[in-house]
């Protein structure tokens, strides 16, 4: 069962490394994924939105996915909404699994997905007082779609 | 039936949420859509370009031929961009 939270505090990666393993002697080996929000072009801060109730759903289903395809020990997604700023972290994603092939695809597949499936908006505000909303780009389509399979 | 708008669809509507009652004859996302987009001028603003809205259906993502009911609650968003 994934632990799936969708939250406006930062979050402690050690800590959700930890809890992955905490008791158990058949992992070998954990991976992870920190999104971390960028300065590109004067951008002051990042405001995501999201779909509260639906966000959480469409997750567990992704989180779900991930599980059915690898044989995992630990699956963690955390992703944040509200205002983040410049070298703040969004999104963590943390696999767990007896050899490192299976949580290193996991975790890539769960980014991939996150980014293509999951109902966030992202906006950008600039230090020049303009704001501007996030378009999807063609390739996180492309990089979802290389995990071919239902939705 | 609920209706709620996010990102730019929600600034160009005016509104997060509305509640409305179609007539009978509006029977799919797509539809809906074409109802909704003669309400107002903000509405007509936000559903200029099909192309770039996405809806999903009792929070499940739902094509434009996904039927709709009184009791569905019904979202229109642009594509996403989270991670």
């Amino acid at each position: 069962m994934a632990r799936i939270l969708v939250q406006e505090a930062a979050f402690d990666m050690a800590a959700e490394t930890a809890a992955a393993t905490a008791g158990r002697v058949d992992v070998g080996g954990v991976a992870s994924f920190v999104g971390i929000c960028r300065a590109d072009d004067g951008l002051s801060a990042l405001v995501l939105e999201h779909y509260p109730g639906m966000t959480e759903r469409a997750i567990a289903r992704i989180a779900a996915e991930a599980e059915s395809r690898w044989p995992l020990t630990a699956c963690t997604v955390i992703h944040r909404h509200g205002r983040i700023l410049p070298g703040e972290p969004i999104v963590l994603v943390l696999t767990a699994s007896s050899h490192r092939a299976a949580a290193l695809e996991a975790c890539a597949f769960l980014i991939d997905w996150l980014k293509t499936k999951a109902p966030f908006w992202k906006r950008e505000e600039f230090a020049s007082g303009t704001h501007r909303w996030v378009e999807a780009k063609a390739e996180d389509d492309t990089a979802a779609a290389r995990w071919t399979g239902a939705a | 039936m609920r209706v709620l708008y996010f990102a730019w669809l929600r600034q160009k509507v005016g509104t997060a949420e509305e509640e409305v009652s179609p007539p009978a004859e509006v029977r799919d996302v797509a539809g809906l859509i074409a109802w909704l987009a003669v309400r107002s001028p903000s509405h007509a603003a936000a559903f200029a370009d099909p192309r770039q809205v996405r809806a999903a259906v009792n929070q499940d993502f739902a094509t434009p031929d996904h039927p709709v009911a009184a009791n569905d609650e019904i979202a229109f968003f642009p594509p996403v961009t989270g991670g």
